[in-house]
C-alpha cells in the first residue's frame, strides 16, 4: 500500500504529512525547553542578586561563541544539502552532509572539553542552582546533537538510497530533518547568551 | 530543468548567505555587547533581543517560515502563547510570596 502525501501537499492542511508531524513535534519541544527555561527564570529570581552571573564567570565564553559559530555553520551547510538536491547535484548534497556531521562533532568535542574542565574543577550540577540548570540545559541540548547526528548519518549513508527510487520524497525527508537540526540550532541561539553571558 | 527555477534557487541560497552572514555577526555583538558596563536589566534586555533576531532569522529563512502554509503558522502561533504563559509560571510563585509575607 503506498502510503499517501509523502510528496503531495494534503488538501487540508497545505503541507505533506512528514512536514506536519515535524511541526507538531518541534511544538512540543519548545515546550520541552520552555519548561526548563520557566525553571532557569524560577531559579535566578530565587538566588541572590547576581550570583548567578557570578558562578556562570567559571564559564568558558570564547570557546562557548566558537561553539554558536560552529552551530551556524551547521545550519548552512544544513539548508545547502537541502538546495543541492533540488539543484539534482547529489554529490554535492553527500559533501554538505558530511560537512554538517563534521560541524556537530566539533560541537559536542568542545562541549566534552567545557565539561572536563568543569568536572576538574570539581563543579558539579549539585554545586549551585546555576550549574543544576546549566548542566540539564546543556545536556538535553546535547542529546538532541547526538540525536540528530545518528539521523543525519542515515541520511547520508544508507538512507541516500532512497534518491535513486524517490527522489522527491528523499528531498522531502532533508527538509524536515533540516527542520529539526535548524530547531536545534535555534534552541542554542537562546541558550548561548542566558548562560554564558548574562 | 528550467532556467527561471535554477535562478530562483540561486536567489535563494543568496538570501542564505546573507542570513548566515548576519547571525556570524549577531554573535559577536552579543559577546562584545557583554562587556558594556550595562546594568542587570538592561543586559539581559539587550542579550535577549539579540537572540530573538537570530532566531527569527533562522525560523523565517532557514526553516522558510516565511513562506510557510497557514495551518503551520497557525499551529506555531499556539505555542508561542503557551510558551510565553510557561515564562509567567515562576511570577506566580512571587505573588504568592507576597501574599504570605
Amino acid at each position: 500500500m503506498e502510503i499517501p502525501y509523502t510528496v503531495d501537499e494534503r488538501p487540508d492542511t497545505g503541507v505533506y504529512n512528514a512536514k506536519l508531524g515535524v511541526w507538531l513535534f518541534l511544538a512540543s519541544e519548545v515546550m520541552l525547553f520552555g519548561g526548563l527555561f520557566s525553571a532557569y527564570v524560577f531559579l535566578r529570581l530565587g538566588a541572590p542578586v547576581g550570583a548567578f552571573h557570578e558562578w556562570g564567570q567559571e564559564l568558558n565564553v570564547p570557546l562557548a561563541t566558537l561553539n554558536t559559530m560552529i552551530l551556524i555553520s551547521s545550519s548552512m551547510t544544513m539548508v545547502m544539502s537541502w538546495v543541492s538536491l533540488k539543484m539534482n547535484d547529489f554529490k554535492k548534497y553527500k559533501l554538505y552532509m558530511a560537512l554538517t556531521l563534521i560541524c556537530a562533532l566539533c560541537f559536542l568535542v568542545i562541549k566534552y572539553l567545557e565539561y572536563s574542565a568543569k568536572i576538574d574543577h570539581h563543579i558539579y550540577p549539585s554545586t549551585n542552582t546555576f550549574y543544576a540548570i546549566y548542566f540539564t540545559l546543556t545536556g538535553l541540548h546535547g542529546l538532541h546533537i547526538i540525536g540528530g547526528m545518528i539521523v543525519l548519518f542515515y541520511l547520508w549513508g544508507p538512507g541516500s538510497k532512497m534518491w535513486n527510487s524517490k527522489p522527491e520524497q528523499f528531498t522531502n525527508r532533508i527538509e524536515i530533518v533540516g527542520l529539526y537540526w535548524h530547531f536545534v540550532d535555534l534552541v542554542w541561539i537562546f541558550l548561548f547568551p542566558i548562560l554564558y553571558l548574562l | 530543468m528550467s532556467s527561471g527555477h535554477d535562478a530562483d534557487i540561486q536567489n535563494h541560497i543568496k538570501i542564505y548567505m546573507m542570513v548566515f552572514a548576519s547571525l556570524a555577526v549577531l554573535t559577536i555583538v552579543t559577546v562584545a555587547a557583554s562587556y558594556l558596563e550595562l546594568s542587570s536589566g538592561e543586559a539581559i534586555f539587550l542579550a535577549l533581543v539579540i537572540a530573538s533576531v537570530k532566531g527569527s532569522l533562522v525560523a523565517c529563512f532557514f526553516m522558510h517560515l516565511i513562506s510557510e502554509k497557514a495551518f503551520i503558522t497557525w499551529v506555531l502561533m499556539l505555542t508561542a502563547v503557551f510558551f510565553f504563559i510557561l515564562m509567567f509560571v515562576p511570577l506566580a510563585a512571587y505573588i504568592d510570596q507576597a501574599k504570605i509575607g
